[in-house]
């Protein structure tokens, strides 16, 4: 698939790894226990549901479980949940990677617009969608409504890493394929695809994982999925250990997808070697394709975008007019966008010594660290805020227990992955070399860590903040537990109109929430674009 | 233009850093007033208002959460002694029953209990009942006639509604039904019929009352189980002229015909026993049912012999089955047996 020359002769160059993917001077084997000590840290308070999980549902009695467990409820909820995520998935990566292709490969018009318009959807949640949608045609129900409202929902999360890494990713090699004689089609299977590869699979982790935590968007449609099952379990049945034990299939099930993507992925390098001579990327021309193409972005933005936002403007005017008595607009907003900013910020300052840590000091352990820190992002909301409750009534004599500090960390927490992806796609493209000129020029470690490090690796920690932030923005069953009381937040407020059928007044909430993130979906869709050429082979598609 | 990204980007910080310091500290209670904390598992119009009209009677403040009735339940029993809530207001009295089970509640000030007939009240007198809803048919006339609709529950299951059947499993406001059944006509009768309409609802099995009578509304199927309230709030949120639905009642007496209590008990945690005692005591209180009376959550005001304002069938004409709130319970017998044959 990629064609690589002989590595050459030089000592002084060798791969940070086995599975590496550019020469970078070799960085010494040097331990930093700071690193992994604020890794480990980290780590452990991802941890946290986990634990929750395992000590409550250690209480069920094993019978109990494994009764709940085998019975065919639970399997046909299995069933609805892996085809919904095999769809889903599957779809996203289609239309991720086919839109980032036009964006990046073609000589599509207006680019830059549809490369912001594609991504914003991302940042509408996924009830609102829902919502619009169900409410917009009957059809949209059970599983065919649950497949169009969740592909449209997070598609985004394929196409970011597969734009950038189409970016790139050497077009030498696509060019060399073309003068053998391979046709259009199979140079973009073979060769374009390839190298895309692992931005593809990384996309479909998180839309796999996402998919396995959702809630809300499937309670509007009907759809029952063993995420619902849980939630419901924790609600009716009084008994959190049953339900705790089923959470710990949902793990079982996250792990199999984490697996999966790491074995898909495989070794080999799919990206040039080192730097090269940048040459301009000749983009495809769409000729008579053009109009087809633009057709279809417009339809696809149109489906992401417009039908949320248009079925709010209608029933802001359509609905009734009664008032809850409560918080105004603006109030949640701000609270919204505190917590929501405060998030980006805790898991963007965890994320970061983790990112350092299986960048720059690979090895098999850390490795592993890191990839166990994606497990939360399958949990419920729920789960994660119960977890958090628990230890602080347990062990912290419930300090902070309803409090914006145990908020913002459950958030932290669930969103953590996702920073990290950011995050480590920026490291990886700093050269450790600038920090050891620096070294050299007798600067200390700290000091050249803030001064030269940060500069660089400061648009991926913009990007992770952004998307924790987007992600938080939209977060409901975890802020109804931990929420400080009298405190609320767009999310919230938009559930309890909706949960009254007062859609009239829940719409401006739901419109608010797609217009405070529409400036971080507009910078997170620029980082990406902005990634210098040789990291975003590296890029969070590339994940390792 | 580095430098010009490079104060964007510190601007952009530490924009966000006082923000998230806004947001964390905008909730702090005002000091020197008496708060109590609400958690409220009723529909949040009903109990602002409620809320509303208590805090200018009194100045005491009320802190509300919202949430549903369950999850309070769980958390509540999590957060053990120092569970920060004062009031618990639920939809239904199974939830009530369970925190009593659990001796989580204080006893009512008897003079509160005075306001309300006794068969709505707890009754170790542990609660307070306030509101009441009943259980009714909601149809869709071009769907099924209302001749063609069951008269009884147990018809519920009849396989000629195959198809057209809605309900909600989870639902709190579904398991007293299921209790009802199971107590009139046993538990092996009681299987039978949860066997029968989960066949006939097939995929109309929804989570909540709201989303059946939305889905009726819009003729994707034909009728369905809730309470009273929701075709009426429907109603009034969208319009005389979107209604595509009715609502029957059952046979006077039948068991499918159930009367729920919507009550409030003092937790015995609490730190502000006398203001949690005035809160119940306002709820039941000629001006509190009257705020009941009035408002669009279209529930039936139960104490101090106030009747409801709202154009619905008068409290009086309802004939509803005779079982009571004790017998009713906490619901775990009806959550035992839909867990029995996988509805939950």
């Amino acid at each position: 698939m990629t064609v690589s020359p002989p590595r050459p002769a030089p000592v002084a160059l060798r791969p940070l790894s086995a599975g590496d993917k550019t020469f970078v001077t070799a960085p010494r084997a040097r331990r930093s226990t700071a690193l992994l000590g604020a890794s480990l840290f980290v780590v452990a308070v991802l941890a946290l549901p986990l634990a929750f999980l395992l000590t409550e549902a250690g209480g069920a009695g094993v019978a109990n479980v494994w009764h709940l467990i085998w019975r065919s409820l639970t399997a046909s909820l299995l069933w609805n949940t892996v085809r919904l995520t095999v769809v889903v998935t599957f779809l996203c990566a289609v239309i991720g990677t086919l839109a980032a292709y036009g964006v990046e490969r073609t000589d599509l018009p207006a680019r830059r617009v549809w490369a912001v318009l594609v991504v914003v959807p991302f940042a509408i949640p996924d009830f609102v969608v829902s919502f619009g949608w169900s409410s917009l045609s009957t059809w949209v129900q059970g599983f065919r409504g649950a497949v169009l409202v969740m592909t449209l929902a997070v598609y985004p999360l394929v196409y970011l890493p597969v734009s950038a890494s189409l970016r790139g990713a050497d077009p030498g090699q696509e060019e060399i394929a073309r003068s053998l004689g391979a046709s259009l089609l199979s140079t973009f299977f073979r060769i374009t695809l390839g190298q895309a590869r692992r931005a593809i699979l990384g996309g479909c982790l998180l839309v796999a994982l996402v998919i396995l935590a959702e809630y809300g968007a499937f309670e509007i449609l009907g759809y029952q999925t063993f995420t619902t099952e849980i939630f419901t379990e924790f609600t009716i049945g009084f008994d959190t250990s049953a339900a705790c034990a089923l959470s710990l299939v949902l793990v079982a099930l996250s792990l199999v997808v984490l697996v999966g993507e790491t074995a898909a992925r495989g070794g080999g390098r799919v990206s040039r070697n080192g730097a090269g001579a940048q040459r301009i990327l000749a983009r495809r021309r769409l000729g008579r394709a053009r109009l087809p193409v633009l057709i279809g972005y417009a339809l696809l933005v149109l489906a992401a975008l417009g039908v949320p936002i248009g079925s709010s403007v209608y029933w802001i005017f359509e609905g009734g007019a009664h008032a809850l008595v409560g918080v105004s607009l603006g109030s949640a907003a701000l609270h919204t966008a505190g917590y929501s900013a405060a998030a980006g910020l805790v898991a963007t300052l965890m994320a970061l010594p983790v990112a350092l840590l299986v960048v720059r000091h690979p090895s098999r352990w850390h490795l592993l660290l890191e990839r166990t820190t994606f497990l939360v992002l399958a949990l419920p909301g729920l789960v994660v805020a119960l977890a958090i409750s628990y230890f602080s009534e347990r062990y912290a004599n419930d300090f902070g227990y309803q409090t914006a500090p145990l908020l913002v960390l459950a958030y932290s927490l669930m969103f953590f992955p996702l920073a990290l992806v950011c995050v480590r796609a920026s490291v990886a493209q700093t050269p450790v070399s600038l920090e050891e000129v620096a070294g050299s020029l007798g600067v200390r470690r700290l000091r050249a860590l803030v001064r030269v490090t940060f500069p660089l690796v400061a648009p991926g920690l913009g990007a992770a903040f952004c998307l924790v932030f987007l992600s938080a923005v939209t977060e409901l069953t975890a802020t109804l537990i931990l929420i400080p009381t009298g405190a609320e937040t767009l999310a919230t407020q938009f559930w309890a109109y909706q949960q009254n059928l007062s859609y009239g007044q829940a719409a401006p909430f739901a419109l608010a929430i797609i217009a405070i993130a529409a400036v971080p979906s507009y910078v997170l869709g620029r980082f990406f674009e902005r990634l210098p050429r040789r990291a975003r082979a590296q890029a969070p598609g590339a994940l390792r | 233009m580095r430098r010009l990204r490079y104060y964007a980007l510190s601007l952009a910080t530490t924009g966000s850093l006082c923000l998230s310091l806004a947001a964390c500290g905008a909730t702090s209670a005002s000091a020197g007033q008496a708060t109590i904390t609400l958690y409220n598992g009723q529909h949040e119009q009903t109990t602002d208002a409620l809320v509303a009209g208590f805090e200018k009677a009194t100045g005491i403040n009320v802190a509300v959460r919202n949430n549903d009735e369950d999850i309070f339940d769980a958390e509540i029993v999590a957060e053990g002694p120092r569970s920060p809530a004062d009031v618990v207001f639920t939809e239904n009295s199974p939830a009530l029953e369970y925190l009593q089970e659990k001796r989580l509640l204080a006893p009512v000030d008897p003079s509160t209990l005075t306001h309300t007939p006794s068969r709505y009240n707890s009754p170790q007198g542990d609660w307070v009942g306030v509101s009441a809803r009943v259980s009714v048919l909601i149809y869709n006339p071009s769907l099924i006639t209302k001749k063609a609709l069951p008269a009884h529950v147990l018809e519920l299951a009849d396989p000629r509604y195959k198809g057209k059947l809605a309900f909600a499993a989870g639902e709190t406001d579904f398991q007293p039904i299921v209790t009802s059944v199971l107590r009139t006509y046993g538990k092996a009768k009681a299987l039978e019929w949860l066997d029968g309409i989960k066949a006939n609802a097939g995929s109309h099995i929804y989570p909540d009352n709201e989303t059946i009578a939305d889905e009726v509304n819009r003729g994707i199927v034909a009728f369905g189980v809730v309470n009273q309230y929701y075709w009426y709030r429907m109603r009034a949120e969208i319009g005389a002229s979107n209604m595509h639905s009715e609502i029957a009642y059952f046979a006077p007496r039948d068991p499918g015909y159930v009367l729920d209590v919507s009550g409030a008990g003092i937790l015995k945690s609490s730190k502000h026993q006398a203001a949690a005692q005035k809160f119940l005591a306002f709820l039941v209180s000629k001006q509190g049912q009257e705020i009941i009376a009035q408002s669009i959550g279209f529930e039936y005001p139960i104490a101090s012999g106030v009747r409801t304002a709202q154009p619905e069938k008068p409290f009086a004409e309802l004939e509803p089955n005779p079982v009571n709130v004790a017998e009713l319970g906490t619901g775990a017998q009806a959550i035992a047996l839909l867990s029995e044959v996988q509805l939950l």
